[in-house]
């Protein structure tokens, strides 16, 4: 058992940081985010040229570096903690993962080399239930000859209003659940497809609705069987939420630094305020926070990685995910929350960045269930389960 | 990053696993799960026998070098061993002072003839040991000890007075370390020193302290004039500080895994009783008890980062500063979880006078749990100043 980074998992991370506090300072956040595309599309392609982060988790033979899911996470943790405003995470955590996980080798062929050349994808599968699991889905799709046609609304797609390539999920008409769902990849510009970007609280973050009219999508286009892509997307869904929950850690750091290195320089009643014990054990219990919540990402990593080469161990990835996703959501929104109260008047200032990782914690923790969310999903395994076995 | 153990350690768990297997029964059987925190007085002659039990199947000194007696085994093992204890239910161990404090302390710190007097029956499981830390105006403040200890030249032995408080085990054992003044003119960490007592002397007497628990498992220790030799002092007169704060490095955390599965125990046992009283169908209910077993899971991640090597520069790493807080912190929790599960029956008590069933005693032995070892509040401190950079506070 070794549950620490390696040297290059280490430089990985290292790179990352050095990349992002250059490229992603407060003022390039702060120009990205007011923008409708929500990127600055110089910064995408020297994350693509130079960093060659979008095709990370691509294996080798599709043209990617062929890491995994810990190599992955690090990144995250920096881009979290730079606030960083890229269509990375829909693409990468969205996009690749869902055709790593149910498309055919022929189709990897085809798709996974646009990916690794840059070219920027999401996932669509939530419709305006609220629910992040299967029954999200309520797009409907049938089969029209050898074709599908796919009709219905998405909302809350990352990055929906500028990917160049779409993953929906779609289910049968009078199916429910986790039954009935078929998974296809279309280029967004197909006809039928309308979509509209959604201002959001958290302008780091770009969500977007995505409108389908009878859209025609060739057979070739579904990944795996028709109907039978529930288990597919609930295992897309708890990758994307280990991802999303490793952007929440560096963002609980953050706040916690930024916080710390505020109440270090604030001075009142003659001290800096960093003396002040009240403040202390505050900064205290964030650290606790922080830290538990990087355990519980590393650790979901790990599971991740197993998950997708098909070991046993891999069956643990809902727990990992909701345990991980429930305890960063809350860990996020503290340091936040308390950021801004430890920061005192200027906490509430516009100038001051510790705004922007409350919302983005907001966003996040509200993204593919929140604690509360996920809590439920936890007690539903620890307590109904044998219980139905005894009724 | 690897979650695996290796097929030397597997193997080495499965011979763990048997061995407790194939003798934690029989005479021993009245004893598994029992003696833990707010359990300790019960079985305690059968717990001693279990000590000298596990001398004989060579697991006492598991951590320790060779040269010194030990299994030298390596951490992995150590917590493998750990975890197969609490998973086959092996009782609280009676001799954990001396084996997991002492051991190490005269390992590192002691003469030669010090680790030949005391490893030995330290390692047979026969000698069980207290420590003389915490003083009644020595509390968070550990270093304002007040018990003197004076060299008399006639007798050639040290004598030492003062009063010592929250002994564990202090009735049962054969010896005590205990942290004195030797320079009766100091303040603070400078001037102490570290003595090893003989428990069974006129100049000492051990009085229980009653808990809430109505049970005692800590004890108030008084020294009155009480005498060790001349070379029972560890380390020289005047580094009694540095010995006792280099003690409180060893456990490094080899039994976290092990009384993580102590809590595992516990929270199944709160599980059990939701499923079957109903307090499994209510959603505040389920949210909390999902939030202690994602807090459980997440403890044993940080102990697998704590126990992979800490820190990137090799300092100790973050994970194991926060790691007190956090498990005492969840504990007391689980405690009060336990109760509100349990609902109206959880005032009803086994038996008068205060017989506590198991959840009862959890429920109120937790509140200690974020008070010995160094207060939430302390460990706070500790937190915002060694690992968060902040001032420390003026002090009087």
């Amino acid at each position: 058992m070794h549950f620490s980074f390696s040297e290059e998992q280490q430089m990985i991370r290292a790179t990352a940081e050095a990349f992002l506090a250059e490229k992603s300072t407060s003022a390039a956040v702060r120009r990205a985010m007011v923008t409708e595309r929500g990127y600055d599309p110089q910064l995408w392609q020297s994350i693509c040229e130079d960093m060659y982060w979008q095709a990370m988790t691509i294996p080798e033979a599709h043209g990617g570096l062929g890491l995994g899911y810990v190599e992955l996470v690090a990144t995250l943790e920096q881009m979290g903690r730079y606030l960083l405003c890229a269509p990375f995470y829909a693409s990468v955590c969205l996009a690749t993962n869902a055709l790593l996980v149910a498309a055919s080798e022929e189709q990897k062929a085809r798709y996974l080399p646009q990916l690794a050349a840059g070219t920027t994808g999401t996932l669509a599968y939530t419709g305006a239930s609220g629910r992040w699991d299967c029954s999200a889905v309520e797009a409907l799709a049938r089969p029209e000859g050898d074709n599908f046609r796919i009709s219905g609304r998405y909302r809350y797609v990352p990055d929906g209003h500028t990917a160049g390539l779409l993953v929906v999920a779609a289910r049968s008409a009078g199916s429910a659940g986790d039954a009935g769902i078929s998974l296809f990849v279309l280029p967004a510009e197909t006809a039928g497809v309308r979509r509209q970007w959604l201002p959001t609280m958290d302008q780091t973050r770009k969500q977007a609705q995505l409108q389908f009219e009878d859209v025609l999508v060739p057979g070739d286009n579904l990944l795996g069987e028709f109907g039978q892509g529930g288990p597919a997307l609930a295992k897309i869904i708890d990758l994307a939420t280990v991802a999303i929950a490793a952007d929440q850690v560096g963002g609980a750091q953050q706040a916690l630094d930024s916080t710390v290195a505020y109440l270090q320089e604030r001075v009142q009643f003659g001290r800096v305020i960093a003396s002040y014990q009240a403040l202390k054990h505050k900064a205290a219990d964030m650290m606790v926070k922080a830290e538990a919540a990087r355990s519980a990402v590393y650790y979901a990593a790990c599971i991740a990685d197993e998950a997708l080469a098909g070991n046993p161990l891999g069956e643990e990835l809902a727990e990992a995910a909701s345990i991980a996703k429930a305890y960063c959501s809350d860990a996020y929104f503290f340091n936040a929350g308390c950021g801004i109260q430890l920061h005192g008047g200027v906490g509430f200032t516009a100038e001051y960045d510790i705004q922007l990782y409350f919302k983005r914690a907001k966003s996040t923790e509200t993204f593919l269930g929140n604690g509360a969310w996920h809590r439920e999903r936890l007690a539903r395994a620890l307590l109904d389960r044998e219980a139905e076995v005894v009724a | 990053m690897k979650l695996s153990f290796s097929e030397e350690d597997e193997r080495f768990r499965r011979e763990v696993a048997d061995w407790l297997a194939a003798n934690l029964g029989g005479e021993f059987e009245q004893i598994r799960f029992r003696g833990g925190p707010g359990d300790e007085h019960s079985f305690v002659e059968e717990r001693k026998a279990w000590e000298r039990k596990l001398h004989e199947g060579g697991w006492t000194g598991l951590g320790w070098p060779r040269q010194h007696g030990g299994r030298g085994a390596s951490i992995e093992q150590q917590v493998i061993f750990n975890e197969e204890y609490a998973r086959a239910g092996g009782p609280g161990r009676m001799g954990h002072i001396g084996e997991t404090l002492t051991g190490p302390t005269l390992i590192a710190f002691g003469s030669e003839a010090q680790q030949a007097r005391y490893l030995p029956g330290i390692l047979r499981g026969e000698d069980l040991w207290c420590q003389g830390y915490s003083e009644p105006s020595a509390g968070s403040d550990l270093a304002n000890v007040r018990t003197k200890a004076r060299f008399d030249g006639a007798s050639g032995q040290w004598r030492l007075t003062g009063q010592k408080v929250w002994t564990s085990l202090a009735h049962e054992s054969r010896y005590c370390f205990a942290i004195a003044r030797t320079d009766p003119e100091s303040v603070g960490h400078k001037g102490l020193g570290f003595f090893l007592l003989a428990m069974d002397q006129p100049g000492i007497t051990v009085r229980p302290i009653e808990q809430l628990t109505g049970t005692c498992e800590f004890n108030e220790v008084f020294f009155d004039e009480a005498v060790c030799g001349a070379d029972d002092i560890v380390g020289e007169p005047g580094q009694g500080w540095q010995v006792a704060m280099g003690l409180l490095g060893f456990e490094r955390g080899v039994s976290t895994l092990g009384q993580q599965m102590l809590f595992q125990n516990e929270f199944n046992e709160v599980l059990r009783i939701a499923r079957e009283n109903g307090a499994a169908r209510d959603p505040a209910i389920r949210q909390r008890i999902a939030d202690a077993h994602v807090g459980l899971r997440i403890m044993r991640f940080n102990s697998m980062r704590m126990l992979s090597g800490g820190g990137d520069d090799g300092s100790l790493g973050r994970e194991a500063m926060i790691y007190k807080l956090y498990w005492a912190s969840w504990h007391r929790n689980l405690g009060k979880l336990a109760m509100d599960v349990l609902g109206a029956e959880s005032e009803i008590l086994d038996g008068a006078p205060y017989e506590l069933n198991r959840l009862q005693s959890l429920f109120l032995f937790t509140r200690a749990d974020t008070i010995y070892g160094g207060t939430n509040q302390i460990q706070r401190n500790i937190i915002a100043e060694r690992a968060l950079g902040m001032p420390r506070e003026p002090r009087g």
